[in-house]
């Protein structure tokens, strides 16, 4: 075959090449996309999360106490199921915001566990931001004021609840500390530490 | 010579003798069953759920908790107690607030915040489970408190 003859070939495409362009196109991008998801979902699990160091023995190891670990009706939340949103475009851009946390894994930013507790603060406060700003998303995947039964729940908590719900607040308001240790609390809320009000 | 080697056997048969006695009467905490044995399981006792505050029994007693402490945390950098029952926080969380007594550090020295001897709650204030007093008791308050 002549290079003039594959030439004419590319500009006058025949029926059956534009089909299985098509075709292939088609299957193509089911496997790429399947690909991507999957790959995006093995990234979206607590044996991928804990597989950093950093993770394992600093946040890990406290959330083993927690509740969210360990309780009656063995139901666990994983780090996922808290700190990875589920609708898919908030997904992913939290994804393209992890690639900031791969850097600082290279630059060894908190690779000790004193490196780790000086940044605690800061790392806390980040988590607590964003989850005020999406008003604890993650949290009402599986805690919803509207799914409450506040008959079930114990009298300080309907208490304290119905007021949450007067005045708007969001969980993370009050449900600090629940899953991880809390940074020295000193700056944020003195009346958590000293029980002295605020500078 | 002879008679000491007597005087020991009489007495190895002595020892022997009361030791196994002995041994017979000894119960372990766990009651008297063999060391192979499967002891009986513990019942965990529960949590009484969230009520009213709990009268004093003498007047000196550092008031019970009436709620659960499960997961609560004390340490240097938090304190969970004081979250709600702080000066700063005990209205806005319908909470006793913590006594004032609690200011003054060993010397008496009044401080403007909880002293560092009194931060630690849970050494006086316990929660209480629903379990049955072990002994009998029949410990009755001073005229003050009890009605």
């Amino acid at each position: 075959m002549s290079i003039n003859s594959i030439l004419e070939k590319l500009k006058r495409p025949g029926a059956a090449s534009l089909g299985s362009l098509l075709i292939g196109g088609f299957v193509a991008g089911i496997v790429f996309w399947g690909g991507f998801n999957t790959a995006m979902e093995a990234t979206n699990t607590e044996t991928f999360c804990i597989s950093c160091h950093e993770m394992e023995e600093n946040v890990y190891k406290e959330y083993q106490d927690t509740i969210h670990y360990a309780n009656r009706t063995g139901v666990r939340a994983t780090c996922p199921d808290c700190h990875v949103p589920k609708p898919w475009i908030h997904k992913i851009v939290r994804k393209i915001q992890a690639s900031n946390e791969v850097f600082h894994k290279v630059l060894g930013t908190i690779d000790t566990p004193e490196k780790f507790e000086a940044k605690r603060l800061k790392l806390a406060q980040n988590v607590w931001r964003v989850m005020k700003e999406t008003d604890s998303r993650e949290c009402r995947n599986c805690h919803n004021f509207d799914s409450m039964d506040f008959t079930y729940q114990q009298r300080r908590a309907v208490r304290q609840h119905s007021k949450g719900i007067d005045e708007g607040k969001t969980c993370i308001d009050c449900h600090k500390g629940i899953a991880h240790s809390l940074p020295a609390m000193y700056e944020v809320d003195p009346s958590a530490v000293t029980g002295a009000a605020g500078h | 010579m002879k008679k000491s080697l007597v005087m020991g056997i009489v007495m190895t048969f002595v020892l022997g003798f009361t030791s196994q006695a002995y041994s017979e009467n000894v119960q372990s905490l766990r009651g008297a069953s063999d060391l192979d044995s499967k002891s009986n399981q513990v019942v965990v006792k529960r949590n009484i759920p969230d009520r009213d505050p709990i009268e004093r029994d003498y007047v000196q007693q550092p008031p019970l908790v009436p709620h659960k402490t499960d997961g609560y945390k004390i340490n240097l950098k938090f304190n969970k107690c004081l979250t709600c029952h702080s000066w700063t926080n005990y209205k806005e969380a319908g909470a006793t607030k913590i006594s004032q007594t609690h200011f003054a550090d060993r010397g008496n020295n009044v401080m403007a915040n909880v002293a560092a001897r009194r931060y630690f709650c849970d050494q006086c204030h316990v929660p209480q489970a629903d379990a049955e007093p072990l002994v009998e008791n029949e410990f009755i308050p001073v005229r003050a408190i009890h009605k």
